[in-house]
């Protein structure tokens, strides 16, 4: 299926950004019940909620939506209360952030049906922002995966090419924000699942630096690595809607009390005396040479807006996706012993207490998780620990070391390919390490904990294709201002 | 270090997760071959190199032990089976012999 005969053409309130749609609600030229409106018609017109079509979202709930956006049009309408930045702008969060109007389930049997008591801080930070909360969507079971195929409702489409995925875990939310619904979208990152996603389908993706962003609410995968990410159809999307929901929050002892500085008024133009770092080992000699071709003409644009380009090494990220593939079943291991038919959800009854808790985690999850709550268990064992575990904690600490190195020596931002190949077609990974291979540009900079984001940089064969830049900790900024350069110097036909 | 079965039911244990034998086979094959991936690890030279178990700018801070209120959209009566001084009370197992238990 080609993307004009999937997806219906945007107008009216989709066509705009995040940014305009918000001046207009606040100037009162759209009502926000409009936008919403809007947007749950469209999931309606592509097959969104069907798992026979795209099934890129889980749940929605069209009167809490214009409940949401009649109280955001009667903020406006108050004196003195303005409406807020993100004013009557539809959001799509991940199926793991919790919403009290929603259930969060993380597309597990073994959470279906629950709905949280509280929300996620950066849903409360949404709310405060006037955005309107339309949809949770389809995701890896507890955002394992890749390709958004091991969710126990089904897979996720990708909406340019449904005979493939959207990437993972955060699939649906990157599939939204590619079909229409939304200009910005909620995900989180463990190894890339907001970055991965937004290559695979055309859009922008950023991970923050861990400790950007409240973890408040966000179902822990693996805590040492876990972010909430934002996709945007163009970087300014994706600026706002971090520029909303990043900063300090006493409900996560993780989060950093540092300010936040304006993402969204970072220099859009000239790149003179940055420099920007082409690290080697991301790109290999069996690199697919149509991604290394558009990389290298993203590079050249870089260039040509006057950034150097320097040629750098980060010699121990060829062990990264070892090392994480340690770390984060090992802490998912640990997180998810709660689900375990006494606190949440599922319970299937069996004898005794010990056959209550098997029985149940069995049935609840699926053949991925399982695979990993028995990897991370095993890592984790007696005879084990210091083989995996611990050597797996060192590794972390050389890859945190060479990005240090490399910023250390002058270097500003580091620019890669977000993933080595586009979008694949479901079931093309069969087996377990292929799929996590799929992370192999990504994971790095969640074992660093530094801040990267994915834009689209051209097309093969009609796929999109995404280019990576990385920043030293804490500075998003300068990562906009990159991308927002390189998105103009490339221009819309990257974007489409 | 290849996994055995035993080890496979092993560890199924200590996770609380049910495995039958057939899955407990194939199993045995996908843990192994994902952890023949991980070997590579033992080629490093990682001697003097401190293992980190996070990376942040700060250490995770200490705080009055004093937590700030969860903003809870119901209150714990509404979405808990039974509440007493603030525990939740959930149906009792056959397993639970307590007969003041609920």
């Amino acid at each position: 299926m080609s993307t004009s005969a999937a997806l219906p053409p945007e107008s009216g309130a989709g066509a705009l950004s995040a940014a305009e749609l918000g001046d207009a609600v606040a100037r009162g030229d759209l009502e926000p019940e409009v936008a919403a409106r809007a947007a749950l018609e469209r999931a309606v017109a592509i097959g969104a909620c069907d798992r026979s079509a795209l099934n890129l979202l889980l749940y929605t709930d069209a009167a809490d939506a214009a409940a949401q956006a009649s109280a955001v049009g009667e903020r406006r309408r108050r004196r003195g209360a303005g409406p807020g930045p993100l004013a009557g702008v539809p959001v799509v969060l991940k199926d793991n952030i919790a919403t009290t109007a929603l259930p969060t389930t993380c597309g597990s049997r073994i959470l279906e049906g629950y709905v949280s008591p509280y929300d996620a801080s950066v849903v409360t930070r949404l709310r405060e922002a006037g955005a309107v909360i339309v949809a949770k969507s389809n995701m890896d079971e507890f955002a394992m995966g890749s390709s958004t195929e091991n969710s126990a409702f089904g897979p996720t489409r990708n909406p340019l090419d449904p005979a493939r995925v959207p990437g993972g875990s955060s699939g649906g939310s990157a599939a939204a924000v590619a079909a229409g619904l939304a200009r910005i979208a909620l995900g989180s990152e463990t190894g890339g699942s907001v970055r991965q996603p937004a290559a695979f389908c055309g859009v922008v993706g950023v991970k923050p630096t861990y400790g950007r962003v409240s973890r408040f609410g966000l179902v822990a995968f693996a805590s040492s690595l876990d972010q909430v990410g934002v996709f945007g159809r163009t970087v300014d999307d994706a600026a706002l809607g971090l520029q909303v929901i990043a900063g300090h929050d006493p409900l996560d002892s993780t989060s950093a009390a540092l300010p936040v500085p304006d993402y969204r008024s970072a220099v859009r133009g000239a790149m003179t005396g940055v420099v920007i770092g082409r690290p080697r080992e991301y790109f290999p000699d069996d690199l697919d040479p149509r991604v290394r071709a558009r990389c290298d003409a993203a590079l050249d644009a870089l260039a040509g807006l006057g950034a150097e380009i320097r040629d750098v090494s980060l010699p121990h990220s060829r062990l990264a996706i070892e090392a994480y593939y340690i770390i984060a079943p090992a802490e998912a291991s640990s997180n998810l012993a709660r689900f375990d038919g006494v606190r949440y959800g599922l319970r299937i009854e069996a004898d005794g207490l010990r056959g209550m808790y098997e029985a149940t985690r069995s049935r609840g999850f699926g053949a991925e998780v399982t695979r990993r709550i028995l990897l991370g268990t095993y890592v984790l064992s007696a005879g084990y620990y210091d083989a995996y575990y611990r050597k797996a904690q060192q590794v972390r600490a050389l890859i945190a070391s060479d990005f240090a190195r490399v910023f250390g020596d002058g270097v500003h931002l580091l620019f890669t390919p977000t993933t080595p190949t586009p979008a694949f077609e479901l079931g093309a990974c069969a087996e377990p390490y292929d799929m996590y291979l799929s992370d192999i540009y990504t994971c790095t900079a969640n074992l660093a904990g530094v801040p990267a984001l994915s834009l689209p940089i051209g097309r093969v064969d009609g796929l999109p294709v995404g280019g990576q830049l990385i920043a030293p900790h804490f500075d998003e900024r300068q990562l906009f201002a990159a991308a927002f350069a390189l998105e103009r110097a490339l221009g819309d036909e990257a974007l489409r | 270090m290849a996994v055995t079965i035993d080890d496979v039911r092993h560890i199924a244990a200590l996770a609380r997760l049910g495995v039958d034998d057939a899955r407990a086979v194939s199993l045995v094959s996908e843990l192994n071959t994902i952890l023949a991936h991980m070997d590579v690890l033992s080629t490093v030279d990682i001697s003097g190199v401190e293992g980190v178990a996070g990376i942040g700018a700060f250490a995770a801070p200490l705080r009055p032990d004093v937590g700030p209120p969860i903003p809870l959209a119901r209150p714990i009566a509404s979405f808990a089976p039974q509440e007493r001084d603030g525990f939740f009370l959930v149906s009792r197992l056959s397993t639970h012999e307590d007969p003041e238990a609920p």
